[in-house]
């Protein structure tokens, strides 16, 4: 049994976006997505019930091997870094097709994401990864168990919960309710500096650098600018007419 | 009636923080030398230790898997680091020796031009800058990001860096230090260990080398516990600074004081400000203040703001924005404030810790850095002997008491009577003595620990300006801009009395940069609860010097300064 | 330029979100906006969808695209898209349609833009908007690839009729990838009447300080009630133990986006605003006329929340009836 968790570096504290590449600003400080401790979590839980061998993969900048080394203090066994230049700008195309190409390489059993990046709010990745490695796939997992070849999740959908089984290999992303993350113990923090890291390039991947990364995105940054102001904000003195008054706004705004 | 916040101390025992190792001792986590703290002074430690374990493989063979440990409680490495900085290079350039030179570290480029004024409300004065605030020759660099880099090439060297982790207790057995215990991880608000709760570990070490800056938690507890503290006590003042992008580059260092400080003697407010450059499109400025002041109502960060709307330097922040913000302790005892030894048996005791501070100068950085290269070539000698008998660190004093440290810091000891309160200080007290005809009563100054100062009330707050969220801001959103998002569900890492003079807990309020306390229900004699919001604490360390005590709280909270 | 609209449905109930993208769809200039439908019954649904502006509308009502799940619709979509030649794809957010897009962007290799609020044509080409780090910043975004695929944020357009009429209905064939058939839902549940989590709430009443006393959150409680959401708090009524943290909304605590957010005696301090702020329309009620709250709110009213609460509160049971 193998548990691929893929995991992302974001950064971290007042981010912001360089003006000239009009993309996130990666230089400064970064962590692991707090989504993504999520996965581990789950994949580290898995684990001490099947004795699987759980398997970080990450795609981004040198300094991703911070929480790629988190994720091995938390307890994976091993790490996976694609890291390299022709990969930065890679929009959800790219980043699926290196990811898959990746985890095509581990052939794990089960690929565990984190709901969402805390950087580029994107909840999208999985799907996009489990349509090129070709298996099913499962978002927004509260409840995961696996058993005989298969995966039982309990999904929240925006009407309630969905319980949902499928084939092993497959692809999960949870959600941040199915469990808590636990903190690394000291021995992890020590012991994930020794653990087996590799880095891959684009070229160990056989992937062509043309096909990824800003070359090969199928989307683009135009412009930033202010966010618009809220359309017609007002503001009423509370006299004896502000109830009325709030109730017509939401009639307005077709809200009641 | 005279109220004083150090009659209403803090809930604390030394001895709740001294304990023999608990894990089993299979479950101990062995480390050579243990470095608690990965400022300048710790890592620096950690650095040199490298070199030496490097040239001398055999001794590294001895210390085990992990050679040398750096404990950190902030998120990574300069998470909690900042200061003005104005550094004297000559500690860096000795410890990177044959290795880097200074240009390889990431400053912000040497001093060329300075500036000291004196300021009133609408006018500043150009004086002379006295010969100890003269800084050609040295460099500006932002503090937070110099510990990144340090920490960087301690790794290389072979450091274990632990971030994230506090040094909660001092593990001592049979009189010898022999490591600490980390923090817990995972408890609620009621202590109550919560799903994912990670209880602390036994890091236990040959030699512990506490290098945890101004106001560390462990150091206070061994200059206590080992009988340390020197027969003056320590005192401390506060700075507040943010960092600003800029449209024009400031070319030169600039300290100021005067306003917004009152000069009346019986105010105490000595301090002053100053304006370092960091590059082409960044400058740093601080507001700096003595923690014996005696207004309830006094508040370094409104000070800063305050400062910020006089014509001079509103001018050079014209059209820009603010970057960052942070509060953070300076130890301004000087030479008669060292504790009497700095190694107790098994463990050495380094930089703005210990208050390695040179205040006329307002310099502290290469105190720290030398004295960490120096605690580590002591602790290096003891290990490679392979005893580490209760004297063995005794040659770290020596060290200290042979190098620059103690030169410098003797050297102005006396200035103390004038200049002992720094630059800002002294001039202030100078304009003091000019107001009070002399009557101020130098030799008595600083008797007292900052606590004991009696508190008055002038209707100070009144004259802070109203934050605008461009020039000038509130207490929450420079938090926010600290990075800190402390996990607000973990026990309070602030012991104070909860129920005191309203006097004293304004005081507590207006003094913290950072909104965690608040006054709250009025008891109906005089007195009121204390609110605490724990979670703004960015750790200045201020609450000590007043009348507190603050404790470490869970490993990775507090904030995450990157610029300070 | 040729567009195609992904809907959704619930039950017999086409879901507003994507009538709104679809209804948005209609006002770029294609005359020949298609939609589809996929799943049981959905055939009789695909009239409504004309009044919202599709000219056309595929529908597929095979058994296999009963279940909410999303491969079997990457399938069907991807034979669309290709042999209707649709240059551009919409969505309207929801955790079916994001993963459908998300599928069908790697299976076309298609460009997908998500979080977007707005999506205009300047100079013929379609620019997307997508506010981004916390909405502080606004983001033109494009797309190097045909077909552009656009994901939009839940509520970003309203759902209004455009007076279209009867849509031609082409049905599709069925034919389904291996892998798109191996998950399947066994048991679903529909969400217990005790009211919305906070994290799915429509409407959150969120209460401060300025409540006065942690008795006061009955008002916040009641008004929620009547509005059919969820209660939120600030950190400090939660520090001061008024409400459990589990309601904490804010930097240290949960990040929602409803579509109504009504902040009762919330100051506005920017640690709660980073939890909220992408709320679509915010209504707050604060006695301290310079709170900074009114600054991001549609609705700003300076009075007393003790008074003006429960007077809304019976004004819209009355409503109700």
């Amino acid at each position: 049994m193998k548990i691929a968790v893929c995991v992302k570096h974001v950064p971290e504290g007042a981010a912001r976006i360089d003006p000239t590449s009009k993309r996130l600003d990666r230089s400064g400080e970064g962590g692991l997505n707090h989504f993504d401790a999520n996965a581990v979590e789950e994949a580290l839980r898995l684990k001490a019930d099947s004795d699987a061998e759980v398997v970080v993969v990450s795609m981004g900048p040198a300094r991703a091997a911070d929480s790629v080394r988190k994720a091995l203090a938390m307890g994976a066994d091993r790490a996976l870094l694609i890291s390299d230049e022709g990969v930065a700008g890679s929009d959800l195309v790219g980043t699926s097709a290196v990811l898959a190409a990746a985890l095509e390489r581990e052939a794990a059993d089960l690929v565990l994401f984190g709901q969402q990046a805390s950087d580029a709010d994107g909840a999208v990745l999985w799907a996009a990864v489990a349509e090129r490695l070709r298996r099913p796939v499962v978002s927004q997992a509260m409840e995961l168990s696996l058993a005989d070849g298969s995966l039982r999740v309990k999904r929240q959908t925006e009407f309630g919960y969905d319980v949902i089984e499928a084939p092993l290999p497959a692809v999960v992303a949870v959600s941040d309710a199915i469990n808590e993350p636990r903190y690394p113990s000291l021995k992890g923090i020590m012991g994930a500096k020794k653990k087996p890291s590799e880095t891959l390039s684009l070229a160990d991947l056989g992937l062509d650098a043309a096909a990824v990364g800003e070359a090969g995105a199928k989307t683009e940054v135009l412009a930033l600018g202010s966010p618009p102001p809220r359309g017609d904000s007002r503001t009423i003195e509370g006299d004896g007419n502000a109830a009325q008054a709030i109730l017509d706004f939401l009639a307005e705004k077709r809200l009641v | 009636m005279t109220v004083r916040a150090s009659d209403y101390p803090p809930p604390f025992r030394t001895r709740e923080f001294v304990a023999e190792p608990a894990d089993p001792a299979d479950e101990r986590i062995e480390v050579g030398v243990l470095v608690v703290g990965a400022g300048p002074a710790g890592l620096a430690c950690a650095i040199r230790l490298g070199q030496l374990l490097e040239e001398h493989p055999e001794v590294a063979e001895r210390l085990g898997d992990v050679p040398v440990a750096v404990l950190e409680k902030g998120k990574q490495p300069g998470s909690h680091l900042l200061s003005g900085a104005v550094v004297d290079p000559r500690a860096l350039r000795r410890l990177f020796r044959g290795r880097f030179r200074l240009e390889d570290l990431p400053t912000y480029g040497e001093v060329h031009g300075e500036a000291v004024y004196v300021l009133s409300r609408r006018a500043a004065l150009r004086i002379p800058p006295p010969p100890t605030m003269r800084n050609h020759g040295n460099y500006v660099f932002s503090l937070s990001r110099l510990g990144r880099w340090l920490a960087e090439r301690a790794e290389e060297v072979g450091a274990t860096i632990l971030p994230e982790t506090a040094a909660e207790k001092l593990l001592v057995s049979h009189g010898r230090a022999l490591g600490v215990r980390t923090g817990d991880k995972g408890r609620g608000r009621d202590g109550k260990e919560l799903g994912n709760f990670e209880p602390g570990s036994d890091l236990v070490a040959k030699v512990t080398v506490l290098a945890e800056g101004t106001q560390g938690h462990l150091t206070g507890v061994a200059l206590d516990h080992f009988g340390l503290r020197a027969a003056e006590p320590q005192v401390w003042e506060l700075g507040v600074k943010e960092v600003w992008k800029v449209a024009k580059p400031l070319g030169r260092v600039i300290h100021t004081m005067g306003w917004p400080l009152r000069t009346g003697a019986r105010y105490r407010e000595f301090g002053g400000s100053f304006i370092y450059p960091m590059g082409e499109d960044m400058l740093t400025i601080g507001m700096v203040v003595g923690l014996d002041y005696r207004d309830a109502e006094l508040s370094a960060h409104d000070l800063l703001q305050e400062l910020k709307t006089h014509p001079k330097i509103r001018k050079l922040l014209q059209g820009g924005e603010r970057v960052a913000w942070g509060a953070k302790t300076i130890p301004s005892g000087g030479f008669h404030s060292l504790p009497v030894r700095l190694h107790a048996p098994g463990l050495l005791l380094c930089g703005d810790g210990v208050g390695m501070v040179n205040i006329p100068r307002l310099k502290g950085i290469h105190y720290a850095v030398e004295s960490g290269r120096l605690a580590a070539e002591a602790a290096f000698a003891a290990v490679r002997r392979g005893a580490t008998p209760a004297t063995a660190l005794s040659s770290y004093d020596q060290a200290v008491r042979e190098s620059f440290i103690w030169s410098d810091l003797h050297e102005v000891r006396d200035l103390r009577q004038v200049f002992g309160r720094g630059f800002f200080v002294g001039g202030a007290l100078a304009t003091a003595m000019t107001a009070s005809k002399g009557r101020l009563e130098l030799g008595k100054l600083r008797a007292e620990p900052d606590a004991e100062q009696p508190l008055l009330r002038t209707n100070r707050a009144a004259r802070y300006p109203a934050p605008d969220g461009t020039l000038t801001f509130d207490k929450l959103s420079s938090v926010f801009l600290s990075g800190n998002k402390t996990r607000d569900e973990q026990p309070s890492h602030i012991r104070v009395q909860r129920t005191v003079p309203r006097e004293v807990a304004e005081l507590w309020a207006r003094m913290c940069p950072a909104q965690v306390y608040e006054v709250g229900a009025d008891g109906g004699d005089g007195t009121v609860t204390v609110d605490l919001a724990p979670s703004n604490c960015v750790q200045c360390g201020a609450i000590t010097a007043k009348g507190g005590r603050l404790l470490p709280p869970e490993g990775g909270s507090g904030p995450e300064y990157t610029l300070t | 330029m040729s567009l195609l609209v992904f809907l959704e449905h619930h039950g017999n109930e086409l879901q507003k979100g994507s009538l709104g993208v679809l209804a948005k769809a209609a006002t770029l200039g294609d005359p020949d906006v298609a939609a589809v439908l996929l799943g049981g019954g959905v055939r009789a649904l695909a009239s409504e969808a004309g009044t919202f502006g599709a000219g056309k509308v595929y529908v597929a009502e095979d058994d296999a695209l009963e279940p909410p799940l999303p491969q079997a619709r990457v399938d069907v979509l991807a034979t669309v898209v290709r042999e209707g030649g649709y240059g551009t794809v919409l969505f309207a957010n929801s955790v079916l349609a994001a993963d459908v897009a998300a599928g069908l962007s790697a299976r076309l290799e298609a460009g997908l833009n998500w979080d977007l609020v707005d999506v205009a044509l300047q100079d013929g080409t379609l620019v997307g908007k997508r506010p981004a780090l916390q909405d502080s910043v606004s983001v033109d975004v494009g797309w190097r690839s045909e077909p552009r695929l656009a994901l939009f944020r839940a509520g970003a357009f309203d759902a209004v009729a455009t007076g279209g009429g009867e849509p031609e209905i082409e049905e599709l064939s069925v034919e389904l990838e291996e892998h798109s058939r191996g998950a399947r839902v066994v048991e679903q549940q529909l969400e217990d009447t005790s009211g919305p989590s906070i994290e799915d709430a429509d409407v959150i009443v969120a209460g401060g300080r300025g409540l006065g006393a942690p008795e006061s959150f009955a008002l916040a409680e009641e008004l929620a009630r009547a509005l059919g959401g969820a209660v939120g708090a600030t950190r400090a009524v939660v520090d001061a133990g008024w409400y459990p943290y589990s309601a904490q909304i804010g930097q240290t605590g949960k990040t929602v986006s409803p579509k109504l957010y009504v902040a009762l005696g919330i100051s506005g301090a920017i640690q709660h605003k980073v939890g909220m702020q992408s709320s679509n329309v915010i209504v707050a009620i604060n006695k301290d006329a310079n709170a900074p709250i009114f600054e991001f709110s549609d609705l700003g009213v300076v009075g007393d929340v003790h008074e003006i609460v429960p007077k809304l509160t019976a004004l819209l049971e009355q409503r109700r009836g």
